[in-house]
């Protein structure tokens, strides 16, 4: 399951026992369900949702028919996700969904654009040791060290492999932080409080998931969260 | 509704709405919760108040006190739940919103003037 939302931003958080956690808020839909998708129609079983009104001039005729199919204004993000056939029976056009589907789970997969970073050296970029600030070090400090030879990385030919770890662009991409607790549900405020961080600046559109795979630890809170 | 809105309506409810009119280099006494298994007793912890810092949630206080000779500071978020109350034991008269000084000091320059000369702005 697969709802949009937005990041509020981060505060803190005393839990019952008094604990102090850091938690971020966010806004969690309401989402409308704007295309079902089966295997007879489409090839393959999935759910579109939709999250966030916008200008019609934003967007697009057919977007804007296709949302008016659904009895929704204009919205801005639109996103599917696979189900089963089984679970397809569930989900009708028009439909709304809330932060009340993350009631009952202890942890949920938080994905985001994250923060640009711009152009980045090795350090912060790949977390590269560098080299040290004296003993002799010159104009080397923050380098890399050697990229190996052709032949080291590929074999022959005169080209590095691709993927070596340079200095170069970094964050303004898609990450996921999987297993992100959930602290608070609260659906009337479309509200959620998450435990840590999460992707991106305030304000980003976030997609939250039901977890896909938890270690055992945490699937064993999972369970409890679930019967009780 | 703005970001800032929001977090201020989520965070409403932790505030604490007791707390006395604490200033820095007052006297307090900081009663803690503390839990020793199923078992909760509450301890006074008591000392200067030589900082504040943060504000609404994240506000946080810090208290010194001597314990044996040696000094001794803990840093208590103002509304934690794990601190029962806040007692003003005896006020003092501060110009600086640190007392930070007060850790290079020994003995009878420690102490702080009473708050006499500034009755007039006291709200109490």
């Amino acid at each position: 399951m697969l709802l949009l939302g937005e990041k509020i931003g981060m505060t803190r958080f005393f839990n019952e026992e008094g604990v102090n956690m850091p938690v971020t808020i966010v806004k969690v839909g309401p989402c409308v369900v704007t295309q079902v998708k089966s295997a007879e129609t489409d090839g393959y079983a999935a759910v579109q949702v939709a999250f966030g009104e916008t200008k019609p001039r934003r967007s697009t005729r057919p977007m804007i028919g296709h949302d008016a199919k659904a009895g929704a204004a204009p919205m801005r993000f639109h996103r599917e996700f696979r189900v089963t056939d089984e679970e397809l029976g569930e989900f009708e056009v028009g439909q709304t969904l809330t932060a009340e589907v993350f009631a009952k789970f202890a942890f949920v997969d938080v994905s985001g654009v994250s923060k640009g970073k711009g152009f980045q050296g090795v350090m912060k970029r790949h977390n590269f040791a560098g080299f040290e600030a004296s003993h002799g070090v010159e104009r080397k400090h923050r380098s890399g060290g050697s990229i190996g030879g052709g032949s080291a990385n590929l074999g022959t030919g005169p080209k590095l492999k691709k993927g070596k770890r340079m200095s170069g662009h970094m964050g303004a991409e898609r990450v996921t932080c999987r297993s992100v607790g959930v602290v608070k549900v609260m659906p009337e405020e479309n509200l959620m409080l998450v435990k840590g961080p999460v992707p991106g600046p305030n304000g980003q559109m976030l997609e939250l998931r039901t977890p896909s795979r938890l270690y055992k630890s945490k699937a064993r809170k999972q369970r409890e969260a679930l019967k009780g | 509704m703005n970001r800032q809105a929001i977090i201020e309506g989520v965070v409403q409810d932790q505030l604490k709405t007791d707390v006395p009119r604490m200033d820095v280099g007052d006297t307090i006494n900081v009663h803690c919760r503390i839990v020793e298994g199923d078992k909760e007793r509450v301890q006074v912890f008591q000392g200067t108040l030589i900082g504040r810092k943060g504000g609404g949630i994240n506000e946080s206080i810090t208290v010194r006190r001597l314990v044996d000779g040696s000094g001794v500071e803990r840093v208590f978020p103002l509304n934690s739940p794990r601190v029962a109350k806040y007692e003003v034991v005896r006020r003092a008269d501060s110009r600086r919103a640190k007392l930070y000084f007060l850790r290079d000091r020994v003995g009878k320059s420690t102490r702080l003037r009473d708050r006499r000369r500034g009755m007039k702005h006291l709200a109490k």
